[in-house]
């Protein structure tokens, strides 16, 4: 398992791993954003939140298409499927490299991101922190849509239609914190709520994810 | 080690073989021989468990198995040592530097997999059932793109997994010069699809 | 005699053929009957005037879009189970009809909405519920066009309907929490005190059971224009096998 990790990041930070993409294209959505509504500050700092989980979720979704597909065009799923380790051990190891290598770049960089839109200055700990439980979640169910998709031509915006509404209740409740968190109310039952639906993720999507990625491999 | 009961196995929902029945044990090899299109390489991947079988049954230990398909499963930005150590540590099995040495890799270790010819691409993912560490070989064309020299050496590997009491099952028309059964799959060819099949599944 | 023999193709076209007819009149009859006796035998609400109308088909395909979903993770899970082809078709089948319900409802909705709220849309949690519900459908109807093999889509589709079921819950649960809205409370129920008044509700009774119906003929069709086309294709598939 460990070894898989090991593998799966000295891919992403070889040259064509695609590391820093997510971050790159993240920075991007941040900076159009101003361009797009105007340069009123105020009016920035009431949709910092939004935006910056929004930019997060994108940048996460983008880099989706490759986290299977790599290892599906080469023939290594297939090897990794007859290997001694569990598939649903395979799929979480790959979301969680795909969470370190593509969520926890996204949680640092959002509080200087957070400056550009003027983010009000008690947001700065709940972006972070919203971000920082909710981004696994995105990360599994971002490898659930990879491993629905891994076989099809075109399956990019096929994986973008079905991972989105999945989405949803993790997005409502981090956007949630980090709005109400910069300001200034009390973000106790949004937090719970987005760390049970993380936590609720990880413990069961992997099984789906297997299934579907045993029903594709065969 | 590995027992096959008539076993029927299917491609994109039609049945392509029915039928296949063969024993192995260990120490023998066994190629399988048929047109292209026949079921070979469906074969093959429902022995490996990657799919399941239409009708019979498969025995044996699953964890015997190591398989190899057509493609070579290499990272192309991982060197040569790289790609076998990961494979070793995931099976937990065999020795890379043996591997190596069979397989005649020493001088590329250290390049990148990107950077290697179609055949010595061949030859390290040839190397890498080695380290598997498991007793029966499953082989899907495995001597594509060899030269006759890594033929020779391929063919020098199996039958020392075969003399450490291993097994092979290969898809290959080439002649390895290996002592082995040969399996012939066009008598196994699976018959239409009855008419009016009332069965629950049945659409014809 | 048991209910499993009509997972059988060729036996449930033969006994949909048979109930069909009777289910488009009946399914006619009710809708085209509720909806005379909404739009000209009831009077108007004292409140909404003439408006209130509209929920003789906005209640019945609000309903019916939660429904055909239902539908499809009951079918999805036998599929799954019991792996009955008919079963995997027949969730195949409801998809479309159960989108065309949501967006009747959010049509209506929004027509109704106009004069109620003098807004078409707000992102109230019944609304927004209704759009996530219809993004979901659109997901699953893209994954079964997208697959070729017909045994995988119906694995790989049953397992996004059973999950998206689960995410689907959740997401009416974080809307409901994200805002509190507009939305009237639900029109029909047995326990509450501010009901409809008799006199709506025995109209849109009689629409519910219209839609109901609707759906069951409808789902019944399509699973026999599905059953009809994997036919086809292994035909054809079977013919090229001749030929090899």
């Amino acid at each position: 398992m460990i070894a898989l990790l090991v593998r799966d990041l000295r891919l992403a930070f070889r040259a064509g791993g695609g590391f820093g993409l997510g971050l790159a294209f993240f920075l991007i959505v941040t900076v159009m954003v101003p361009f797009s509504v105007g340069p009123n500050s105020d009016t920035l700092s009431l949709i910092a939140p939004g935006i910056l989980w929004l930019g997060a979720l994108l940048a996460c979704l983008l880099s989706l298409d490759r986290l299977l597909a790599l290892d599906w065009e080469d023939g290594s799923l297939d090897l990794l499927a007859t290997a001694p380790l569990p598939l649903e051990g395979v799929l979480s190891i790959k979301a969680l490299a795909h969470w370190l290598t593509t969520g926890l770049p996204l949680v640092l960089a959002a509080p200087v991101l957070g400056v550009l839109l003027n983010l009000p200055a008690g947001g700065y700990l709940w972006i972070t922190l919203s971000l920082l439980i909710g981004t696994p979640a995105l990360s599994v169910v971002g490898t659930f849509g990879a491993a629905l998709t891994v076989g099809l031509k075109r399956g990019g915006l096929l994986l973008s239609l079905l991972v989105m509404p999945l989405y949803v209740p993790t997005l409502i409740f981090g956007a949630e914190v980090a709005r109400r968190g910069a300001s200034g109310m009390s973000v106790e039952t949004p937090l719970l709520m987005l760390a049970g639906i993380t936590l609720g993720t990880i413990a069961l999507l992997p099984f789906a994810s297997a299934a579907v990625l045993r029903v594709n491999l065969r | 080690m590995i027992a096959v009961r008539d076993l029927g196995v299917s491609r994109g929902g039609m049945p392509v073989l029915a039928g296949v029945q063969f024993a192995l044990s260990s120490g023998e090899a066994l190629v399988l021989r048929g047109p292209n299109g026949i079921g070979k390489t469906t074969l093959l991947r429902t022995l490996a468990r990657l799919q399941p079988p239409l009708c019979g049954e498969i025995l044996g230990d699953v964890d015997d198995i190591a398989y190899a398909a057509h493609a070579d499963g290499l990272k192309l930005t991982l060197t040569v040592d790289e790609n076998l150590a990961f494979w070793a540590r995931v099976f937990g099995g065999g020795d890379p530097e043996a591997a190596i040495r069979a397989f005649d890799l020493a001088s590329l270790r250290d390049r990148p997999a990107g950077g290697l010819s179609a055949g010595q691409k061949r030859r390290l993912s040839l190397a890498r059932l080695m380290v598997t560490g498991r007793r029966l070989w499953i082989l899907d064309e495995p001597t594509v793109s060899l030269d006759a020299a890594s033929v020779q050496l391929f063919a020098s590997t199996i039958r020392s997994h075969l003399a450490a009491g291993g097994a092979a099952i290969m898809a290959t028309h080439i002649d390895l010069g290996i002592e082995g059964r040969v399996l012939d799959l066009a008598p196994f060819k699976a018959k239409l699809p009855a008419f009016d099949a009332d069965d629950a599944g049945g659409f014809l | 005699m048991s209910i499993w023999e009509y997972a059988n193709p060729k036996k449930f076209l033969r006994t949909s053929e048979r109930v069909l007819p009777a289910l488009w009149v009946a399914a006619g009859a009710c809708i085209v009957g509720g909806l005379i006796w909404g739009f000209f035998f009831t009077p108007d609400d004292y409140r909404q005037g003439s408006t209130v109308k509209i929920i003789y088909l906005h209640v019945p395909a609000a309903l019916m879009a939660i429904n055909a979903w239902f539908m499809m993770l009951v079918a999805s899970l036998i599929w799954v189970i019991r792996r009955h082809h008919v079963s995997a078709l027949a969730a195949k089948a409801a998809a479309p009809v159960g989108v065309v319900m949501t967006l009747i409802a959010l049509i209506t909705g929004a027509i109704w909405g106009q004069p109620m709220w003098g807004t078409w849309w707000a992102w109230d949690p019944r609304l927004t519920s209704f759009l996530v519900l219809f993004l979901f459908y659109l997901g699953y109807i893209a994954l079964w066009e997208a697959i070729d093999n017909p045994d995988t889509a119906a694995d790989l589709t049953s397992i996004l309907c059973l999950v998206g079921s689960v995410f689907a819950v959740l997401s009416r649960y974080a809307v409901n929490f994200w805002n509190q809205g507009l939305h009237q409370g639900a029109s029909l129920s047995l326990d509450k005190e501010e009901n409809v008044a008799d006199v709506f509700a025995f109209p849109l009774y009689a629409c519910m059971a219209g839609f109901g119906l609707l759906f069951v003929a409808l789902v019944l069709y399509r699973t026999g224009t599905e059953i009809r086309a994997r036919r086809m294709s292994a035909l054809i598939a079977r013919e090229r096998m001749m030929d090899a």
